[in-house]
C-alpha cells in the first residue's frame, strides 16, 4: 500500500508498504530516518518513541497504515521542532491546556534542516545538549526516545519534580546509564529554560 | 560492490582548549548520537540489499532427521535458503573452542539454536520463508544441571572433545574445572569457633543490551566481503569468520559500526557468519537485525550457578577457612566458559584475607542456553555467595558486619588463594569505612502533604502500598574483580597514532580496533592524545580491521590496555617529532640536544618551560605515524590441580551500601538508595567513571530483584525471551546512586588506572539482598528475589 | 494482509461484516506486537483511528459512555472524578507512551485476564456497547463480557462503540502486583468500588483466574457484614476480622496458574493483600470524607 505523512514538518509517501509494517520501520528503511531505534518492538523500552500529531507513541506499534494524513516528529526533527516551540511560546511551557503542540500549529511547522532526512544544520535543542553535558549519553541507543519523551515532558511541566522525571521516562529503558545522569540532564534543560525566561 | 552502503562510520574530529586526561571532556559522539544521526549496526543500509533471517530450533536437544527447504526456495522474493550443507569451508567457530556450528549439523544442542538461513527482499518474505522449511527432529535426553551432566550413563553434549582442557576434565560433560589449595582448609576448620554453611543459586543474567545484534555484509568484487557489526572485539571476529568464509583474513574487511551496548554479550559472534554466507551466496549485501526474541537466543548469557560455601571464624571475628564448589552451567556450547570458571575460582575468596581454602569451580556442557562473557565474569556469582556468608557470620559473632569484614579486609600485599600477592592499592577497608560513614536517606520519603505517592513506594505506579507493610533494611557488600585478560593470555592492544598539520593547527587522528560500546573509550583516546601531544584537535578514525587488535573491550581492559597503547605510540610520534625538530631547527637552539623535551599547547617546550618551537613548524607538511603493540606485563596459568600462580594482571574494588523499602506483606521492592565506593586508581575523565559505576550498579540491582531468564527444567527451553517477561530496571525502579571514588593509583598501569566498569556489578547485587534479608529476617539464598520468596507462598 | 481504513463507524460495521476475521486496530499496542513478532498473520487489519466518536467520552447523568479508543492517558487526565477506580487503572498501564495511545476497547476486545482495565470495569458494573450491521447494538454487561482465556462475547461481525460505566458512587481504588515498579504485566490485580447509594460493594480481580472475575462470596459477606454492623450509616471503622475474612474470601475466587511472572500461590495470597488495602483505602475515604470520591494517585 501506500502512505502519506507529514515527518519533521515535510510530506513523505512510502510506496510497496507491507501493511503490517509499523511506522517505525517505514521510518527507518523506507525514508532514512534511522534515528528512531529498534530495540525491543514490543512497546517496552521506548527506543523508538516519537511525537504523532504531538503526542509521544512507540512507533514500533503503530501501524504504517494508520499514519495516513498524519504529523510525524522524530529526533531528526527534534531540534527544529524545540526552535519552532520556543519561537511560538518564550519559555517552553505552552500552559496547562495544551498537551502537546497542537495539531494546527503542528502542520504550520517546517523543518528547517538541509535536507530533513539528517537534521543537519540546526542547533541542538535544550534536552539534546543537556544530555551531552550532563553525561546522559554511554551507548546512545535508548537516547533518541529518552530524548523525545523528556522534550515533550519539558514543554508539559517546566519545572518537573524527580518523581515527575521518574514518572515521564519510566517507559524508556536504559541499559547503560543507570538513569543517574539522564535524570540530571532533564534537571540541567529545565533549569537552562527557567533562566532563559 | 555498485551502490553506496549508507551508515559507514567517518573520522570524528574534537576540539578541546585543553581537554587532557582528568577533565571530564565531552563525547566526542555525543551530537551525532543526540540528533539521530549516529549510525548503529541495525541502521546499516545498500540499496538492493537483502534481509537475512535465521530459522532456529524448537526442541533443545535433538538428531536433525531431515531438512526440507524446497517450499520456502519456491516463493517470490527469496535469493537463497542455506542450511549446514551449504556451507563454504569451516563448519565451526568459536572464541576458546571452536564447538559452534554456523548453522546445526546432525543434531541440535539447545533451544534456539540456528538451523537454516534465508535471504529475501523484504523482512517478512523471509519470515514467510522460513516458516516453510520443515525440519525433523528426534529428540535426546536433555543435559540439564551437574547431576545429570556427570551421571555415568550420561549423553555427551559434544563427542570427541579435543581442546586444550578436554584431557584435563573429570569428565567429558565439564568444560574445564579449576581447583585452588592453598594452606590446609580441613585442619584450619578445627580451629573455628563459628562454621557457617550455605547453598546459593544465582539465576541466568542477560546483558540486555538495547541495540539488537545487526549488520550489514556487502560482497566485494575481489571475492571478499566487507562487514559493518557491532562486536566487542574486530579481530576475534575477523580470527573466526575467515575460515568459516573459506577466504583469508585480509579479504574480510570488518569495520565497526555503532555498538548499541555490549556488557560481555557482544564478545561472541552472532549474525557476522550468517550474514557473510548469504552475501557470498546471493552476489548481494544482506542486512540482518534480530528482534528483541531473537536476540535472547542471539548471544550467551551470564552463568547461572550454584555454589556451596563454608566459611570459619574465631570468636574474635578472624577467618579461619574457605571451603566452596561453584557449579556454572555454561550451556550448549564453551563460548569463554572455561575463563569464567578460572575468574569464579580465583576470586571466589573475595577481597579478604584466608590463608586456608580448598575450592573448586567447575563449567559444564548441558543442553542449557549458551552462557559467556558478562559485565563480571565469573566473579560476580562468587560475590553474591561470599558476601551473604559474611553477613551470615557476622551475626553469629555478634558483630557488625560492616567491621568484621574490615577486620578481614584484604589491603596491599596479601597474598591471593592462587599465591598471588597483590601488588598495588586494595583499600577494601576503607571503601566499606565510606559507603557505611555516608548519611542515611530520610525515612518516609513518599509521605507528602497530598498522600502517599506511590512513585516512591514499593510497587510503584502499580499502587499496591500507600506505607502499609512497609520496613526498611539496610545492606552491604564489597567484592574484588580482576581487569584484563588473565591466566597467560597474550594480552595486546595496538595503536595507530599520526600527527600532522591540517588548516595551520597540529591534529592528532588515533586509529585503533577499539570497540566503543558506550564506555567513553573514543573520549579518553582524545584526551590521552592531547596530554601527550599537546594539540587540541584529535581526530578518531573509525575501528576497523586495518589496523592491529585492540583487544576486547571487557574484563575491564580498555582504558588500560588501548589507553596505554594509545600513550605509548604518543610518546613514539613525540619522539619522532623532536627528531624532526633536532633535524631542522637543532643548531638554532642547544636545548634540542641537551634538554628533555615534551610537546605542550601545539609547541615544544623543554622540561623548564622554554619554547622551542612550535609543532606546525616543526612538522610543515611532513606527516608522523606510529603503529605499535602494547601490552601489560605477563600472567602465567593456574596450576591444574594447586590454582596456583600469577594468573591476574590488577584487581578492582568496589563496594556499595544499599537502602531498600520492602513491602512485606505483597514482596515488593523499593530500592531507596545504593551508594557506592571504589577505587579507579585514576579517574582519566570522571564523568563517565561515574556514569561506568553508575550503570554497572544498576545491572547488579536488576539481577537481585527482577532479571532472570528462566529455562524450563523439562525442556530446557527459554519461557521468557522478551522485553514484557524479561524485566530491567526502569527509571523508577533505580535509586539515586551517590558515588565516591579514591584515586590510589596503580604503580604498573598507564597514568596508574584501574579497570572500573565491572567491579561496581559485583557487588551491588548482594548489599541489595543484604537489605532485603535485613528488612525480612529471611534467608534469602537466591537471585532474584521474587514476591514469593519474601512472602513464602 | 489488507489493511481497511474506514472513514465511518458505518464503513466499519460494514467491513466487520464483510471480513469477519478482520482484525479491529486501534492503539495497535497489542496487535502490532502480535504482528512484529510474527504470532498473528490476519488476512485484513480494520484500522479505527479515523472514527473520531470512538475516541470520544460523554458524561451522563448517572454515567459515562466512553469512546474505546480514548487512551489511558486521557481517562486519568478527564476522567477522575466520575471514574477514579479506572481512573487509577488506566496509571498502571505499560508506559506513557502506551497509555497515550492504547484504550479499554483494546483491553476488552483482547481479552487477556491481564488487562488493567478489567477489574475497574467489573467493580463499577460497566456495560458494553457493541454493533453489527445485521443487527444493530446490544448492550453486554461486564459480568457475561468474558468467555475464556482471550475470549469475549463478542460475535464476529461486531465491533466495540462504547464502554457505559456508573459513575462513581462512592470511593473506588485499585492494585496492580507486578515485579517491576513501572511498565509492567500485571501478575495479579484487584479493584473495589464502594456503591453507598445501593449500600453494595463489587470488586474485580485481574490475571488471577483464566477470565477477569469478581470476588462474588467476598462481596456478599461485605455487604451482609457492613449491613449488619450499620457500618454505612455509622461510617465506623472496619474491624480486622471483616477485613481478614473479605480478604480471604477474595483469595478464595482465584484460579490463578503459576507462570514466569508468578505463582498460583503467590497470586492468590496477593489479591488478598490487595483486597484488604483497597477495602480499608476506600472505606477510610468514605467514613472521611462522606462521599469525596478517592482521585488518583
Amino acid at each position: 500500500m501506500r502512505v502519506n505523512f507529514t515527518v519533521n514538518g515535510r510530506q513523505q509517501e512510502a510506496d510497496d508498504v507491507w501493511e503490517g509494517e509499523s511506522l517505525l520501520y517505514v521510518l527507518r528503511e523506507r525514508m532514512g530516518l534511522p534515528g528512531s531505534k529498534n530495540a525491543c518492538e514490543q512497546g517496552e523500552c521506548g527506543s523508538c518513541t516519537v511525537r504523532l500529531d504531538g503526542v509521544p507513541v512507540c512507533s514500533c506499534l503503530v501501524a504504517a497504515g494508520q499514519v495516513e494524513g498524519r504529523e510525524v516528529v522524530t529526533v531528526e526533527g527534534l531540534a527544529d521542532y524545540a526552535k519552532h516551540r520556543e519561537d511560538s511560546h518564550p519559555g517552553g511551557a505552552c500552559g496547562s491546556v495544551c498537551g502537546g503542540t497542537d495539531l494546527q500549529q503542528a502542520r504550520q511547522w517546517q523543518a528547517k534542516g538541509t535536507d530533513g532526512q539528517t537534521g543537519e544544520g540546526g542547533e541542538l535543542s535544550p534536552i539534546q545538549q543537556a544530555f551531552i553535558d550532563a553525561g546522559a549519553v554511554q551507548c546512545g541507543f535508548c537516547t533518541p526516545g529518552l530524548l523525545v519523551a523528556a522534550d515533550e515532558l519539558l514543554e508539559r511541566n517546566p519545572s518537573p519534580s524527580d518523581g515527575d522525571i521518574r514518572e515521564a521516562l519510566s517507559g524508556n529503558l536504559c541499559r547503560c546509564t543507570g538513569y543517574e545522569k539522564i535524570l540530571d540532564a532533564v534537571r540541567l534543560a529545565a533549569a537552562r529554560q527557567e533562566e532563559a525566561v | 560492490m555498485a551502490g553506496t552502503t549508507t551508515g559507514a562510520p567517518t573520522n570524528v574530529t574534537q576540539k578541546y582548549n585543553q581537554g587532557g586526561i582528568g577533565e571530564s571532556t565531552l563525547r566526542p559522539d555525543g551530537t551525532l548520537k543526540v540528533t539521530g544521526e549516529f549510525a548503529y549496526s541495525s541502521d546499516m543500509w545498500h540499496e538492493d540489499m537483502l534481509w537475512g533471517q535465521t530459522l532456529r530450533s524448537t526442541v533443545a536437544h535433538a538428531e536433525i532427521v531431515s531438512i526440507d527447504t524446497s517450499e520456502a526456495l519456491k516463493m517470490d522474493g527469496v535469493y537463497a535458503v542455506l542450511t549446514a550443507d551449504d556451507m563454504p569451508a569451516a563448519k565451526n567457530y568459536g572464541m576458546e573452542f571452536q564447538d559452534t556450528p554456523i548453522l546445526a549439523y546432525g543434531k541440535v544442542r539447545h533451544h534456539g539454536e540456528p538451523v537454516a538461513l534465508v535471504a529475501a527482499d523484504h523482512p517478512e518474505t523471509a519470515r514467510r520463508a522460513a516458516a516453510k522449511i520443515v525440519i525433523e527432529y528426534r529428540e535426546l535426553p536433555l543435559i540439564t544441571d551437574e547431576a545429570s551432566a556427570t551421571a555415568p550413563d550420561a549423553i555427551l553434549v559434544h563427542e570427541n572433545r579435543d581442546d586444550h582442557h578436554a584431557p584435563f576434565v573429570p569428565h567429558p560433560n565439564i568444560v574445564h574445572h579449576q581447583p585452588i589449595q592453598r594452606g590446609n582448609a580441613e585442619e584450619a576448620a578445627k580451629k573455628a569457633d563459628f562454621i557457617v554453611k550455605g547453598e546459593y543459586t544465582f539465576g541466568m543474567q542477560d546483558q540486555a543490551f538495547l541495540g539488537p545484534e545487526s549488520g550489514l555484509a556487502v560482497p566485494a568484487e575481489d571475492g571478499g566481503i566487507d562487514l559493518y557489526v557491532a562486536t566487542q572485539w574486530l579481530h576475534s571476529d575477523l580470527k573466526q569468520i575467515a575460515p568459516c568464509l573459506g577466504l583469508p583474513e585480509e579479504k574480510v574487511r570488518m569495520t565497526m559500526s555503532g555498538v548499541g551496548g555490549a556488557f560481555g554479550g557482544r564478545e561472541d559472534i552472532s549474525m557476522q557468519i550468517q550474514a557473510s554466507v548469504l552475501a557470498l551466496r546471493t552476489g548481494k549485501p544482506v542486512k540482518m537485525v534480530y528482534n528483541r526474541t531473537e536476540s535472547f537466543f542471539g548471544h550467551v548469557h551470564r552463568h547461572p550457578a550454584k555454589l556451596y560455601y563454608e566459611h570459619g571464624a574465631t570468636k574474635d571475628g578472624k577467618l579461619t577457612h574457605m571451603k566452596c564448589k561453584i557449579v556454572l552451567d555454561g550451556g550448549a556450547y564453551a563460548s569463554s566458559t572455561a575463563s569464567v570458571v578460572g575468574n569464579a575460582s580465583s576470586l571466589s575468596v573475595g577481597p579478604y584475607v584466608i590463608d586456608n581454602v580448598d575450592i573448586l569451580a567447575i563449567g559444564l556442557y548441558s543442553n542449557n542456553p549458551p552462557c559467556g562473557a558478562m559485565r563480571g565474569f565469573g566473579a560476580v556469582q562468587a560475590c553474591f555467595a561470599y558476601e551473604a556468608q559474611m553477613d551470615k557470620l557476622a551475626a553469629k559473632l555478634g558483630m557488625d558486619p560492616v567491621e568484621f569484614r574490615q577486620l578481614n579486609a584484604m589491603e596491599e600485599g596479601t597474598i591471593m588463594p592462587t599465591g598471588q600477592p597483590v601488588e598495588s592499592p586494595a583499600p577494601v577497608a576503607e571503601l566499606l569505612r565510606r559507603v557505611k560513614s555516608r548519611p542515611l536517606p530520610p525515612e518516609r520519603q513518599w509521605e507528602s502533604s497530598e498522600g502517599a505517592d506511590v512513585r516512591a513506594l514499593p510497587g510503584g505506579l502499580s499502587n499496591t502500598t500507600h506505607g502499609e507493610g512497609v520496613v526498611r533494611g539496610i545492606g552491604y557488600a564489597v567484592g574484588i574483580k580482576n581487569v584484563g585478560f588473565s591466566e597467560g593470555f597474550d594480552d595486546y592492544s595496538t595503536a595507530k597514532i599520526s600527527m600532522q598539520v591540517i588548516n595551520g593547527e597540529a591534529v592528532a587522528v588515533v586509529h585503533t580496533a577499539m570497540a566503543e560500546v558506550g564506555q567513553g573509550g573514543v573520549t579518553i583516546h582524545a584526551q590521552i592524545a592531547r596530554t601527550e601531544l599537546g594539540v587540541q584537535q584529535v581526530t578518531i578514525h573509525p575501528a576497523d580491521t586495518q589496523v592491529g587488535s585492540a583487544g576486547s573491550t571487557s574484563a575491564g581492559r580498555q582504558t588500560y590496555m588501548t589507553g596505554g597503547a594509545i600513550k605509548n605510540s604518543c610518546e613514539l610520534v613525540r619522539e619522532q617529532v623532536f627528531e624532526i625538530g633536532r633535524r631542522k631547527f637543532g643548531s638554532y637552539h642547544p636545548a634540542w640536544a641537551t634538554e628533555e623535551l615534551n610537546l605542550e599547547g601545539g609547541k615544544v617546550v623543554t622540561n623548564a618551560g622554554e619554547v622551542l618551537a612550535s609543532i606546525v613548524d616543526v612538522l610543515e607538511d611532513e606527516v608522523v605515524s606510529v603503529e605499535e603493540e602494547w601490552r601489560h606485563q605477563p600472567t602465567e596459568a593456574f596450576d591444574r590441580v594447586t590454582g596456583q600462580g600469577r594468573g591476574h594482571v590488577q584487581y578492582a574494588f568496589a563496594a556499595h551500601r544499599a537502602v531498600v523499602e520492602v513491602d512485606t506483606e505483597l514482596g515488593l521492592v523499593k530500592v531507596i538508595e545504593l551508594a557506592c565506593a571504589q577505587d579507579v586508581g585514576k579517574a582519566l575523565n570522571p564523568l563517565s567513571v561515574v556514569g561506568q559505576i553508575q550503570g554497572g550498579t544498576t545491572q547488579g540491582l536488576g539481577v537481585a530483584v527482577m532479571e532472570e531468564i528462566i529455562v524450563d527444567p523439562k525442556t530446557a527451553k527459554v519461557r521468557n525471551p522478551s522485553f514484557t517477561d524479561y524485566l530491567l530496571p526502569t527509571i523508577l525502579d533505580t535509586p539515586t546512586i551517590p558515588v565516591d571514588y579514591i584515586e590510589m593509583a596503580d604503580p604498573k598501569a598507564p597514568y596508574g588506572v584501574r579497570g572500573i566498569g565491572e567491579a561496581p556489578t559485583l557487588s551491588s547485587t548482594p548489599a541489595v539482598l543484604a537489605a532485603i534479608r535485613n528488612a525480612t529476617g529471611l534467608e534469602l539464598n537466591k537471585t532474584p528475589v521474587r514476591p514469593e520468596h519474601i512472602t513464602g507462598t | 494482509m489488507d489493511f481497511l481504513r474506514p472513514a465511518s463507524w458505518e464503513e466499519a460495521l460494514a467491513a466487520k461484516a464483510e471480513h469477519p476475521t478482520a482484525v479491529p486496530i486501534a492503539g495497535g499496542t497489542d496487535v502490532m506486537v502480535e504482528i512484529n513478532f510474527d504470532h498473528r498473520r490476519p488476512e485484513y487489519l480494520l484500522d479505527l483511528n479515523r472514527i473520531t466518536e470512538l475516541n470520544e467520552w460523554h458524561v451522563g447523568e448517572e454515567k459515562v459512555a466512553l469512546g474505546p479508543s480514548v487512551p489511558y492517558t486521557k481517562i486519568m487526565e478527564n476522567l477522575r472524578t466520575e471514574l477514579p477506580g479506572l481512573a487509577l487503572a488506566s496509571h498502571t498501564v505499560a508506559s506513557p507512551q502506551i497509555r497515550n495511545r492504547g484504550g479499554v476497547g483494546g483491553n476488552l476486545g483482547c481479552a487477556s485476564p491481564a488487562g488493567d482495565s478489567h477489574p475497574a470495569l467489573l467493580s463499577s458494573g460497566a456495560d458494553v456497547e457493541v454493533e453489527s450491521q445485521a443487527r444493530g447494538s446490544r448492550l453486554i454487561p461486564i459480568d457475561e463480557f468474558y468467555k475464556g482465556v482471550k475470549r469475549n462475547a463478542l460475535e464476529q461481525d461486531e465491533l466495540i462503540k462504547a464502554i457505559h460505566i456508573p459513575k462513581a458512587d462512592g470511593p473506588q481504588q485499585f492494585s496492580k502486583v507486578g515485579t517491576r515498579n513501572a511498565m509492567v504485566i500485571a501478575v495479579c490485580a484487584f479493584g473495589l468500588a464502594l456503591h453507598p447509594s445501593t449500600r453494595t460493594v463489587r470488586t474485580g480481580i485481574g490475571s488471577a483466574a483464566p477470565t477477569p472475575v469478581r470476588a462474588k462470596a467476598a462481596e456478599e459477606f461485605l455487604n451482609a457484614a457492613l449491613e449488619e454492623g450499620g457500618f454505612w450509616d455509622s461510617g465506623k471503622i472496619i474491624t480486622p476480622s471483616i477485613a481478614k475474612q473479605f480478604a480471604t474470601l477474595a483469595s478464595g475466587a482465584c484460579n490463578p496458574i503459576d507462570d514466569v511472572r508468578g505463582t498460583a500461590n503467590y497470586r492468590r495470597h496477593a489479591v488478598g493483600v490487595m483486597a484488604r488495602r483497597n477495602l480499608m483505602w476506600t472505606w477510610e475515604s468514605y467514613r472521611g470524607e462522606g462521599r469525596t470520591l478517592e482521585g488518583a494517585a
